[in-house]
């Protein structure tokens, strides 16, 4: 999807703290990103080291941390995983279902030097 | 560049007269009328949220990260949102229109889905009884934007160059050449993308997903995300479903599955069919946004057709 547009959000937002919180090179990048939000990872990859060329961010290694899809059976009323948000409730098999988490893209923190 | 969608950023133009350009942090080029005292009108809130710098020695399981012999680095904890400066504009755009009483909607769809055909018959319909206006997205041209203007109604183009959506700042450049500071009704046709633009928040009330029924009633199911952040799906060409295979009980189905609480309407522009259900969710979505109306402790919610989220 729209990955180059989110990795410059990352690195607009690694510009952002450089200078607030002081460092000159970033050496590695943890990201968190939902299982439901629909970004390929790879991409990501792939984006992230193109747009991070010639920035604080430049050779930084990305390390994405997948947090599991999560949504809310109006049937069950209960929370139950969702692996996809076309999944069918994994207790009733119903679609009655709303995702609650897993939808996250997050930048979490930086290794910086 | 981007090898999935080809999305990139800093080539943004958006069309009007006797501009200037220049180019943002972000890269972003916008042309500017002149007349605004070499002010930058558009509100923009910067870094949001509190965000501490404790730096703190490296001691929490991230060593995989580091070749051997290399000393570790300081941790900065960030715990901010990718779209937090998408989210930031949008949410300055939400407030300023609601300020204003004015009902905006952001209408999403693949290319070819009847979009701008759509909004050229709505734009009929609603003549003289709101003020109106449009925001149209597109990569390249302004053809779109001479569409709706020749219904005598304002438009505005935005082309994004290589990106594969509208975003919130953009918009919000867009909406300050616009003569609608008495609220009615702002209607963005985002760019033909049934991916991208799911991500993306304007400020919107609504999100609005088009599907035309030459397409397979399948979509839902293919592209979920923009499925489940739209409240309201629009079958559209329903004058074509004798002629085709479409299912819509099927179609409907599987955007229930993405989201419960989507609701439907079918229409179809050219034989008129449904239209009159679909100017009614506008026009309960523009009264509930007036002041009086929200005075009266109504929500800005379309009726019995809001899905409720923002």
């Amino acid at each position: 999807m729209h990955e180059m547009s989110l990795a410059e959000g990352v690195l607009a937002i690694i510009e952002d703290h450089a200078a607030k919180a002081d460092f000159t090179r970033v050496k590695t990048v943890w990201l968190e990103i939902g299982q439901l939000s629909g970004v390929e990872t790879e991409a990501m990859r792939f984006c992230f080291d193109a747009v991070t060329r010639g920035s604080v961010a430049e050779g930084a290694a990305l390390e994405i941390v997948d947090t599991p899809g999560k949504g809310w059976c109006l049937q069950c009323a209960e929370t139950v995983s969702m692996a996809e948000l076309f999944s069918a409730c994994p207790r009733c098999g119903g679609y009655q279902l709303q995702a609650t988490g897993g939808t996250e893209m997050r930048v979490k923190e930086l290794e910086v030097e | 560049m981007c090898t999935v969608c080809g999305c990139g950023q800093g080539e943004t133009k958006i069309e009007g007269g006797h501009e200037h350009e220049h180019r943002h942090e972000d890269g972003t080029v916008l042309s500017h009328a002149h007349g605004h005292d070499g002010e930058h009108v558009h509100a923009h809130p910067h870094a949001p949220g509190g965000l501490s710098y404790a730096p703190r020695q490296h001691s929490h399981g991230h060593e995989h990260a580091h070749a051997p012999g290399l000393s570790p680095g300081r941790m900065v904890q960030i715990e901010q949102d990718i779209l937090s400066k998408n989210n930031a504009y949008a949410n300055a755009n939400r407030k300023q229109w609601q300020a204003l009483g004015l009902f905006a909607a952001n209408l999403v769809s693949s290319p070819g889905s009847g979009k701008t055909t759509l909004l050229v018959e709505t734009i009929g319909r609603l003549a003289g009884r709101h003020p109106l206006a449009v925001i149209e997205g597109d990569q390249q041209t302004s053809n779109d934007a001479e569409r709706i203007r020749a219904t005598g109604a304002q438009a505005i183009q935005v082309n994004t160059g290589k990106g594969c959506h509208l975003d919130a700042h953009m918009v919000g450049h867009a909406f300050e050449r616009l003569d609608l500071k008495q609220g009615g009704l702002l209607l963005i046709e985002n760019v033909g993308n049934l991916v991208c633009p799911a991500e993306f928040d304007l400020g919107e009330a609504h999100k609005v997903v088009i599907l035309s029924v030459t397409e397979g009633e399948d979509k839902p199911l293919k592209y979920p995300n923009m499925f489940a952040a739209s409240d309201l799906m629009l079958l559209t060409k329903t004058d074509l479903l004798p002629h085709l295979d479409f299912d819509v009980a099927k179609c409907i189905e599987y955007a229930r599955r993405i989201n419960p609480k989507i609701a439907v309407l079918q229409v179809s522009a050219k034989s008129g069919e449904g239209m009159d259900k679909w100017i009614a969710w506008l026009e309960r979505g523009v009264v509930a946004q007036t002041p009086l109306a929200k005075g009266g402790g109504s929500r800005s919610e379309p009726g019995d057709f809001a899905a409720g989220r923002h």
